[in-house]
């Protein structure tokens, strides 16, 4: 018998992914995966492969999604929709307190987050990363999300090595992809019967006992290893890292920022979509006869211009201001917050933007004629 | 299972023990903690976030003696939602906390040092805390100035204690932009009265808060009387509502206000001050 012990390199053929799910489901996990819903891969929950986009690519350009359908391509051939791990572990609208009203007082509680078993397969690189990022903002600081904690424990990761890039990826020139370089329980790279598994963590390797499971044979891994070696030679967009933080910081005034108001719809789609943007507010919501009360926590976005009212007016009035707040903070101010780039290189920001800003373009723009701060 | 960390959305509840209308739509609130175990302390210039069931928070100063944490009491403006709603509350009303919150003036490092108190409008509410810190503390620090600058006389908030912080070795001087028939006292910007007052840039610290152009003035104008930009501390204004952190509304550049400030030291938000809409 094989021991998928941590770091064990294993096949698992492609009729024993169901086993996989199966196996999950029956320790207690939900099993969420990609699933073709109104015209886009999405991340919901999976019982079966059947449910999954067999031989679906996704078409990616500014602005632009449309999947197709390839004879004889693989489950996982798309790369990321318009989902990632982000609305599993910080929903995108949940309870904070519950205030009830009794007599001339009130009773306000902290309601008990949920603890769900979940398991994801087909998280990519550029999403663990995103996640690592969100695991410094809500629980790397002083005040740690109990909601988020208690998501992010009951989580088991399969991740999946990209097989393809979109043109919109730029994962390599952000370090974060495509090849996984740790961060889930297992890590699978699709070849054309089956998958090459990399056993990361001993809850990883549990799950594959009991499968009908061999060691993958050299030759496997070899093939294995070109599969992101070929996504990654696909990506013509990228940013640079290393300088980036400075060109934007020192470039609050470039006439760059004005430009893109002028095509920016201040919508908010690229930060509902990004995988790292954490921005929220809290809502009270009241029952009829005003009794209970409910501090509801949902998404936010610095495109709004509610998220920065003060009792003198907002602090980012203008189209302008609020995307430079964005993308300063995504390239630049969050690395002095959280020690790394708030951006994974994803380019859901790109393809779900109603007129295809490129997060790429614009910083390009101002790296070009880098004006004086 | 592990522990799941504290929400940071657990309020206190607090009953209001007086009301006092300060200056028109501006009323200071007595708080004291419904539980007496509450075992509540902050340090001046921190803030709490004040919560009304069905309505909201706002983030709001402390602006009593921090060394009375019993005697908790805030000064509010009425401009929105929940200060609107704060208004027709009445001695008996219940007012939920979450707090204290954020960065303090730095009383105990200016200990040995001069100190001038800036203040603009309701930006004296934040720094009262700190002036009553140096009224205790009076010996330990050497020439203690409050300039005080509003609209108009109608404006000055707490005018009843000016001659209660002179008595106590403070020199209080206050200033109004526009005056009235009775105003005998000065008139002008408080930015004025800085760069009158004497002073020994070395072993001077500036506290100041107010609107953030008054700010900038006061801050710059110290500087440029040789006061070092590290000794001068503001305290900034930003949406607020989680407080801790965690809801992305308050950043100023690479800082978020409600725990890396309100109050900061100018030197390192100086460069951002001068950016329209940052
Ligand atoms: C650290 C800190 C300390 C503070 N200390 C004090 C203090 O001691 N005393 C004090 O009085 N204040 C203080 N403030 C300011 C105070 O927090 C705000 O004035 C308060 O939160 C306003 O809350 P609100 O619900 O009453 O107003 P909101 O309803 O939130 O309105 C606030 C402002 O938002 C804008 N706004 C609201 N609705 C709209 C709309 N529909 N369209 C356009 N604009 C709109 C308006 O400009 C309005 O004035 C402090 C703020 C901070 C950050
Ligand atoms: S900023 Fe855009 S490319 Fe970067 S992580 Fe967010 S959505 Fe992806
Ligand atoms: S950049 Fe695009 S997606 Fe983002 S707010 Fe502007 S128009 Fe909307």
């Amino acid at each position: 018998m094989t021991d998928p012990i941590v770091g064990a390199r294993i096949w698992l053929p492609e009729a024993a992914l169901q086993g996989l799910i199966d196996q999950l489901r029956a320790s207690g996990y939900e099993v969420v995966g990609p699933r073709v819903a109104d015209g886009a891969v999405t991340l919901v929950e999976v019982t079966s492969i059947s449910e999954m986009p067999r031989g679906v690519r996704d078409e990616q350009e500014p602005g632009k999604y449309r999947l197709t359908v390839i004879e004889g391509a693989g489950l996982f051939d798309h790369v990321v929709g318009p989902h990632s791990l982000k609305p599993y572990l910080f929903p995108p609208r949940t309870t904070v307190l519950e205030v009830l009203k009794i007599r001339d007082s009130w009773d306000a509680r902290v309601p008990e987050p949920p603890r769900p078993k979940r398991a994801v397969i087909g998280v990519r690189s550029c999403d663990l990363h995103a996640l690592a990022i969100q695991d410094r903002v809500f629980l790397g600081g002083q005040h740690r999300d109990p909601e988020y904690a208690a998501r992010r424990e009951g989580l088991f990761l399969i991740a999946v090595n990209c097989s393809r890039s979109a043109p919109t990826c730029f994962c390599v020139s952000m370090n974060t992809g495509p090849k996984v370089d740790g961060g889930a329980d297992l890590v699978l790279t699709e070849l054309n019967t089956g998958f090459v598994v990399e056993v990361g963590t001993e809850k990883g390797g549990e799950v594959l006992r009991g499968l009908d499971i061999r060691e993958s044979t050299l030759a496997e891994f070899a093939e294995a290893t070109e599969v992101p070696q070929r996504a990654a030679s696909q990506q013509t967009r990228r940013i640079n890292l290393a300088t980036v933080h400075d060109t934007l910081i020192n470039n609050l005034e470039h006439p760059r920022w004005e430009d893109v108001a002028k095509r920016c719809l201040s919508c908010a789609n690229c930060t509902m979509v990004c995988p790292t943007c954490f921005c929220s507010t809290v809502n009270e919501v009241t029952d009829l006869a005003g009794d209970v009360t409910t501090r509801e926590r949902v998404w936010e976005s610095c495109f709004n211009e509610e998220h920065s009212w003060t009792g003198s007016g907002a602090a980012h009035p203008t189209t302008k201001s609020r995307y430079r707040q964005w993308l300063t903070h995504k390239l630049a101010t969050w690395v002095d917050q959280f020690g790394s780039s708030g951006c994974v290189g994803c380019g859901r920001c790109i393809t779900w933007c109603p007129v295809g800003i490129d997060i790429t373009e614009e910083v390009a723009a101002i790296e070009a004629k880098g004006g004086v701060a | 299972m592990t522990a799941l960390p504290v929400s940071p959305w657990r309020v206190s509840m607090t009953t209001i023990r007086a009301v006092k209308a300060e200056t028109p739509g501006v009323t200071t609130y007595d708080l004291s903690f419904d539980d007496p175990a509450a075992g509540y302390s902050f340090l001046p210039g921190q803030f709490n976030m004040l919560y009304l069931p069905g309505i909201g928070e706002s983030a709001i100063s402390m602006s009593s003696d921090a060394a009375e944490p019993g005697k908790l009491r805030h000064t509010v403006r009425a401009v929105g939602n929940v200060t609107r709603a704060m208004e027709r509350l009445l001695t008996g009303d219940k007012i939920g906390v979450r707090g204290p919150f954020g960065t303090s003036w730095p009383v105990e490092q200016s200990r040995g040092n001069d100190v001038i108190v800036a203040a603009g409008g309701l930006g004296l509410a934040p720094l009262r805390p700190a002036i009553y810190h140096l009224i205790r503390h009076r010996s330990s620090y050497g020439r203690v100035t409050v300039l005080y600058g509003a609209r108009s006389p109608a404006d000055l908030l707490y005018t009843d204690e000016y001659e209660a912080w002179h008595s106590a070795g403070l020199d209080v001087q206050v200033t109004v932009d526009v005056g009235s028939a009775d105003w005998q006292g000065s008139i002008g910007f408080v930015t004025t009265l800085l760069s009158r007052v004497p002073l020994e840039p070395t072993r001077t610290d500036v506290f100041t808060c107010g609107p953030e152009v008054m700010m900038r003035f006061i801050a710059s104008g110290a500087v440029n009387r040789g006061i070092a930009a590290g000794r001068v501390f503001v305290s900034l204004e930003r949406n607020m509502n989680c407080a801790v952190g965690l809801c992305g509304h308050c950043q100023f550049g690479s800082e978020f206000v409600c725990k890396d400030g309100p109050v900061f030291p100018f030197d390192r938000v100086r460069r951002l001050m001068h950016v329209e809409n940052i």
